[in-house]
């Protein structure tokens, strides 16, 4: 009995093998390759390849390209990350008042389009920013303003990405932040009214506070997903005009599978996480600042 | 004053609820005028000339019937796998003993900062050597297991009361048994959860279909429509055909669905 093997690894054996082959397997080497000049040569014949130390890293450093994309996906994080997080807040807010009817159907509307294709929308926003004929110009000039070459112009192009970016996932958030409303208990309210607070003040110093924890995994969460931002850019600009739109994942597919050169590519994934680690532990870190009941 | 708040309320969400609404009902509408007719749109909605010409092209000339059924297949085989390969890891996390149990899934859960473009370049890498690039195979194997399934489905089932698996055991059930009888019953609602995510996801996913596929006839309606855009960027009214066939299926089994996907999101985010 005691030598026959516990079943509840034959339970786990599965996942754990298809995780470990495809994921840990492929993180590791992929540090390995970070360390090599693997390119097209190598793609062809394994021996062209060379351990090259941290000559991959140094390249990338100082390279004016990969400093442009970093900035980039750093704007839309930072600027974007806030801005979407509000926005997603404020959705959840009106979804849930408590005067508000109807409350399943504008909770669906404001959730439909994160469940959309990411790449259909993009195309589709495409269009709706076209300078001459879009819809965004079309309404903007209703109100007197003159045509925006939105994607066209390296100073509208990112806040372009942005907007369409937070339109597609306000929604998620929102979901996340209704939640954590509905989990305040009323009493709370009850003892704000009862001191003389009014509506703005229960806001400031009951709903906040206690929706601090929920803030910041949505702060951390979408922090996350700013920094893998690639099919905007690759659908809508290719990264233009003139490399305004490049984002560290973008720049890591063309380097990689465009060009081959993986073992820089592989880099630069690695150069990706870390800020994304140090952003996580940064936000985690944060947290005491941030509030908290009081 | 409590009309006017409800007004004000009620004003926004409705102007809200509009603005979000907008895109999606501008690339359905204009999916269905006249070539050239999107750039003044509602004046073709009112002269009532509408088409399904586009959808005709997209089917005929285009032979996006094979994409549609590349996206469906391949989206419904990674759920069936997945769902069941984490099901059965789920469980066991939540309710078998075994050496390491927690610490292992700590460690799992711990790898979930992890960027799937992490390791990217080396799985493509791999799949090149076992010959599954450009292979529908080469699509479904990184969605095989995922650690946030494995999560989903461990939180779900530790709620499973242990005399209900204990009454069993003392029947004389086998665990393989329990697991087909009992606990995959139970754990029905959070499956049909991780299989929305799942399908939407694999159907949504555009970065590795993009990598791993060459041949136009495996691609899927993402990486399709993306290439479509290359040559017929001046055909904006086909383009939103195009949009409207990859994204309406998955709007529709979310709206059917819509619960269990609400619920999901609630219970991965809340419960950290």
């Amino acid at each position: 009995m005691r030598r026959r093997a516990n079943p509840a690894w034959l339970f786990v054996a599965p996942a754990l093998a298809a995780i470990a082959l495809f994921l840990f397997v492929p993180v590791f080497a992929s540090l390995l390759l970070s360390f090599t000049d693997f390119d097209i040569y190598a793609v062809a014949a394994l021996r062209n390849l060379r351990f090259v130390g941290f000559a991959n890293y140094q390249t990338l450093l100082a390279e004016p390209l990969f400093w442009q994309a970093l900035r980039n996906t750093l704007y839309f994080v930072a600027v974007g990350g806030p801005l979407s997080v509000a926005a997603s807040l404020a959705a959840a807010l009106l979804v849930n008042a408590r005067l508000a009817r109807c409350r399943p159907l504008f909770r669906t509307a404001f959730f439909l389009p994160v469940v959309t294709t990411l790449v259909a929308i993009a195309v589709v926003w495409r269009y709706l920013y076209h300078p001459r004929i879009g819809l965004i110009n079309q309404l903007l000039a209703g109100f007197g303003v003159a045509p925006i070459d939105w994607l066209g112009d390296p100073h509208w192009a990112m806040p372009a990405i942005l907007l369409m970016s937070i339109w597609k996932n306000f929604g998620f958030n929102m979901i996340i932040f209704v939640a954590g409303l509905q989990a305040i208990p009323e009493r709370l309210y009850e003892a704000a009214s009862l001191d003389g607070a009014g509506p703005w003040r229960q806001f400031r110093y009951v709903t906040l506070p206690m929706l601090a924890p929920t803030a910041l995994f949505v702060a951390v969460m979408t922090m996350i997903g700013g920094f893998q931002l690639f099919a905007e850019p690759y659908v809508m600009t290719q990264g233009g005009p003139s490399n305004h739109t490049l984002s560290v994942v973008l720049l890591m597919f063309q380097e990689g599978f465009r060009y081959w050169n993986m073992g820089y590519a592989a880099a630069i994934a690695f150069v990706l996480f870390a800020i994304l680690l140090a952003g996580t532990a940064l936000q985690l870190k944060l947290r005491p600042l941030g509030g908290g009941p009081t | 004053m409590r009309l006017a708040r409800s007004l004000l309320l009620h004003g926004a969400l409705v102007a809200a609820a509009t603005l979000t609404l907008l895109p999606l009902a501008w690339m359905v509408a204009a999916s269905l005028v006249p070539a050239g007719g999107s750039s003044d749109l509602l004046a073709n909605l009112r002269s009532g000339s509408l088409t399904l010409a586009h959808y005709d092209a997209l089917f005929t000339r285009l032979d996006l019937a094979r994409t549609l059924a590349n996206s469906a297949g391949l989206a419904a085989t990674v759920t069936a796998i997945s769902v069941f390969v984490n099901a059965l890891a789920g469980y066991a996390f939540a309710k078998l003993r075994f050496a390491g149990r927690d610490r292992l899934f700590r460690g799992l859960v711990a790898t979930l900062v992890i960027p799937g473009q992490l390791g990217m370049l080396p799985l493509f890498l791999l799949l090149k050597q076992l010959g599954l690039v450009n292979t529908y195979a080469g699509v479904v194997i990184p969605g095989v297991a995922s650690v946030f399934g494995i999560f989903l489905v461990r939180q779900y089932a530790l709620s499973i009361p242990q005399s209900l698996l204990d009454a069993a055991r003392i029947d004389g059930a086998g665990e393989l048994r329990i697991f087909a009888s009992i606990v995959l019953p139970l754990l029905r609602p959070i499956l049909v959860t991780l299989a929305i995510f799942t399908f939407l996801g694999t159907w949504n996913d555009f970065l590795w279909p993009l990598v791993v596929l060459t041949d136009d006839r495996l691609y899927t309606l993402p990486v399709a429509l993306a290439n479509l855009l290359g040559e017929h960027v001046q055909d904006v009214e086909l383009m939103m055909a195009g949009a409207v066939l990859t994204v309406a299926p998955v709007v529709v089994l979310f709206a059917a669905l819509q619960r269990y996907y609400m619920q999901g999101i609630v219970t991965s985010g809340l419960r950290e």
